[in-house]
């Protein structure tokens, strides 16, 4: 495992930052947050992210997709955590291409795969359902019924649920809330009768919503994967969410420092430039080594992802563990760096620390990772 | 049969033959383990460490990318690659540690004359002399460059006065690669030049400092009125700061891969110790502070491994980042160390006697050892400041 970009995979991150400077700019989504845009993210955006081939990234030739693998699609969302985007790249172009690429059926793949492609098709997956994310402890149940399955019960915190035409639900079909086995992955459209949804209204200003289930029914050919085995597939998806998330994450530290570090060389107080202060020197020096072991990180969690490599679980907790902590602490610096004007509404950099902290808690924070790493690492 | 095929039998064969029973994974835990310095003073509890020195010596793959006209193995990458993959499939032992590789050759390589690097490679690379290095001065610590240890020229020789400290096992090394005044006019950094002295000639003298942990591996070195040759001045004269820089980046570079090793070795790892002595059921520590701390810390840790292995793939941008290595490398060194004996309570304070094992013992001396690491070569004040001026540029005040 060589951790360094292929040829194609840099051209990908060459072009994103071209597209995220030029096409969606942090005053592209102050605007959206403004707005109160019910999706908040932009339509005409995504379908030029979709010319660009992005929601295809994950998905085979066959299907319309690039099969440019977890690192291609990692790179960019790195780029777009750099203005900010939001975008369905996340919610569809990872989690439901990766999903349904890797665990549904051909009937599934036919229908769904060349919808994501075209842009067409959102998607989001339901998992959490308490304040701390934790598969195993999912209630939801599924109630066999003939060919169908009865779903009760409710998801919280649903990344883009609040837009996603598609749902990938965990659900309970048997054993009890802790265990990892007896859990089921479902596909849903979002308009089935019995389903609602309450967009939310989170810190960082992106699309979530609490979706509840009242008896509904969900045809058995509608499961993805095999019944019962979806606690041990939806790991394996979290697992890739997981990298891009500290991808992006890593984005946006890296604009956060960026912004922090032409500050301090803009900056005059008593006469000097703040950044000749020692002070603040040794913290940003510091935040520049924690930014670099970082993207050591992540490269190695994507090119774990691409490889099949044994370590992908280990190395997805590594990832979204030192991305999140990097975030917290450069989110906060930044913030403190750029002394009043960083608490004002006015200022981007705000922005930051408001979206680290809910990126954190997505999917596992940094606690969660750190203790199964510990797990998973035989200690 | 490619020729890295046939590379990869000779050396095979050649180790099979050549590397004795004593130096290789496997032997007897009886035998007295060396830490080979080599040197012309070198003793050797076993005397299979001085065979192995010298085997490896001849065929010149102590130093295995220098050309043989030095003494070096002239070997390319890729046979360099195979010849570690072999040694480590039988589990060799490094047959030389020694300052005249890590530091002094990569700086002869690029400064000195034909006639030095003909003169001083070979018997660094057979581990026949051992250097130390000479830098800080008692009033030059992290402000190394106001150093006071002036080099008059007198005539056919350089004429030596002054003190060095900290020079690391100056009692035992052969010849000391030193930092000398010679432009006392000039501005501090432009009167510096780069000399080797032989730790023999008249007026050197050294003294063992002891360290809070009890041991002694650095000396105080004294220069009075020593007679150096001129021609063993590296580089132009006063241009000796320049190749000081450069060779603090390959220092700091070794003691920043000393730091992550050390924490590879299953002895001295920290999941162990937490096992031992907090208890272990179903695999997992029985302290749930503890495990967390660790937890923290080898995630930390696992990160640096990747970012040195990013380095070297990306290849050659390793030296704008040496200080962050040496930096990183110390204060993990560091945190391992307190998570240690943290994790062995009343026994990671041993210091001395019978009621407390060996390894316990050792584990308190090597923690207050690790305290030097972010000293040594730059403090870590030192590397932060560096990283800010030269990779963030930021202002001076």
């Amino acid at each position: 495992m060589k951790l360094v970009l292929s040829e194609e995979e840099q051209f990908l991150k060459d072009t994103a930052k071209s597209f995220a400077d030029e096409r969606s700019p942090i005053t592209h989504f102050r605007k959206l947050r403004d707005t109160n845009d019910p999706y908040l993210w932009d339509k005409d955006l995504w379908s030029e992210m979709t010319k660009l081939g992005w929601p295809g990234i994950l998905i085979p030739e066959e299907y319309g997709g690039s099969n440019f693998g977890i690192t291609g699609i990692s790179v960019i969302l790195n780029e777009c955590g750099k203005t900010l985007t939001p975008s369905p790249l996340f919610a569809t172009g990872v989690i439901g291409a990766y999903s349904i690429t890797n665990f549904g059926t051909d009937e599934q793949k036919k229908n769904y795969l060349p919808q994501i492609v075209d842009g067409e098709l959102t998607t989001a997956l339901a998992i959490d359902e308490t304040s701390h994310h934790n598969p195993a402890n999912t209630e939801i149940t599924a109630k066999k019924d003939g060919s169908n399955f009865i779903v009760n019960g409710k998801k919280i915190f649903v990344v883009d649920g609040a837009s996603a035409d598609l749902i990938i639900l965990l659900a309970r079909t048997s054993g009890k809330k802790g265990d990892l086995s007896g859990l089921t992955l479902f596909l849903i459209d979002s308009s089935t009768e019995g389903i609602d949804r309450i967009k939310l209204d989170m810190a960082d200003s992106r699309n979530y919503a609490n979706i509840t289930f009242d008896n509904v029914e969900i045809p058995e050919v509608n499961i993805l994967g095999d019944l019962e085995t979806g606690g041990e597939t939806v790991e394996n998806i979290l697992d890739i969410g997981r990298i891009a998330m500290a991808s992006e994450m890593l984005g946006n530290s890296e604009a956060a420092f960026e912004t922090t570090l032409d500050y301090l060389k803009q900056r005059k107080q008593f006469g000097v430039l703040i950044g000749s202060f020692q002070a603040l020197q040794h913290r940003a020096a510091e935040m520049f080594c924690e930014l670099e072991l970082t993207k050591s990180s992540v490269m190695a969690a994507t090119k774990a992802a691409d490889e099949g490599s044994n370590e992908l679980q280990r190395l997805s907790s590594l990832a979204k563990t030192v991305a999140g902590e990097t975030l917290h602490l450069v989110s906060n610096e930044a913030v403190q760096m750029h002394g009043g004007i960083g608490v004002t509404d006015e200022y981007d950099i705000g922005f930051f620390l408001k979206r680290a902290r809910v990126a954190e808690q997505i999917f596992g924070s940094s606690k969660y990772h750190t203790e199964r790493y510990a797990n998973l690492s035989g200690f | 049969m490619s020729d890295l095929k046939k590379f990869r039998e000779d050396t095979k064969k050649w180790l099979d033959e050549n590397c004795p029973p004593s130096m290789r994974s496997g032997a007897d835990s009886n035998i007295p383990v060396d830490e080979v310095w080599g040197g012309r003073n070198a003793k050797y509890k076993n005397p299979e460490s001085k065979i192995w020195l010298d085997k490896m010596g001849e065929k010149g793959w102590t130093m295995p990318t220098v050309s043989k006209e030095y003494g070096g193995g002239g070997l390319n990458k890729d046979e360099v690659k195979i010849l570690n993959e072999e040694m480590f499939l039988i589990g060799a032992k490094a047959p030389l540690l020694s300052f005249g590789i890590w530091m002094l050759a990569p700086v002869l390589l690029e400064y000195g004359t034909e006639q030095q690097k003909k003169e001083h490679l070979p018997k660094i690379i057979k581990g026949q002399i051992r250097w130390c290095q000479g830098y800080s001065e008692p009033g030059s610590g992290s402000d190394l460059a106001s150093l006071a240890t002036k080099a008059e020229d007198i005539g056919e020789k350089f004429l030596v006065n002054g003190q060095k400290v900290w020079t690391s096992y100056a009692d035992k090394a052969d010849w000391i690669f030193a930092l000398v005044r010679t432009g006392p006019k000039e501005p501090k950094h432009d009167g510096i030049s780069f000399l080797l002295i032989d730790m023999e000639t008249k007026g050197v003298s050294t003294k063992p400092i002891t360290l809070i942990s009890g041991k002694s591996p650095f000396c105080e070195t004294f220069f009075d009125d020593v007679e150096v040759p001129k021609n063993n001045l590296i580089g132009e004269l006063n241009a000796g700061w320049t190749i000081a820089k450069k060779l603090l980046q390959h220092e700091r570079a070794f003691i920043s891969n000393f730091g992550l090793a050390a924490g590879m070795g299953s002895t001295k790892d920290v999941v162990s110790i937490a096992k031992k002595h907090l208890g272990d059921e179903n695999g997992k520590i029985q302290n749930e502070f503890y495990r967390s701390e660790i937890s923290s810390h080898k995630i930390k840790e696992h990160a640096f491994g990747l970012t040195l292995k990013r380095a070297g793939d990306e290849g050659g941008k390793a030296s704008a980042t040496a200080s962050m290595f040496k930096l990183y490398g110390t204060e993990h060194n560091k945190k391992r160390h307190e998570l240690m004996i943290a994790a062995s309570g009343i026994n990671g304070v041993a210091w001395d006697g019978d009621e407390f094992d060996d390894s316990d013992k050792n584990l308190t001396r090597a923690w207050l050892r690790t305290k030097g690491n972010s000293l040594e070569g730059g403090t870590s004040e030192v590397q932060l400041n560096v990283i800010s001026k030269r990779v963030l540029g930021l202002p001076s005040q």
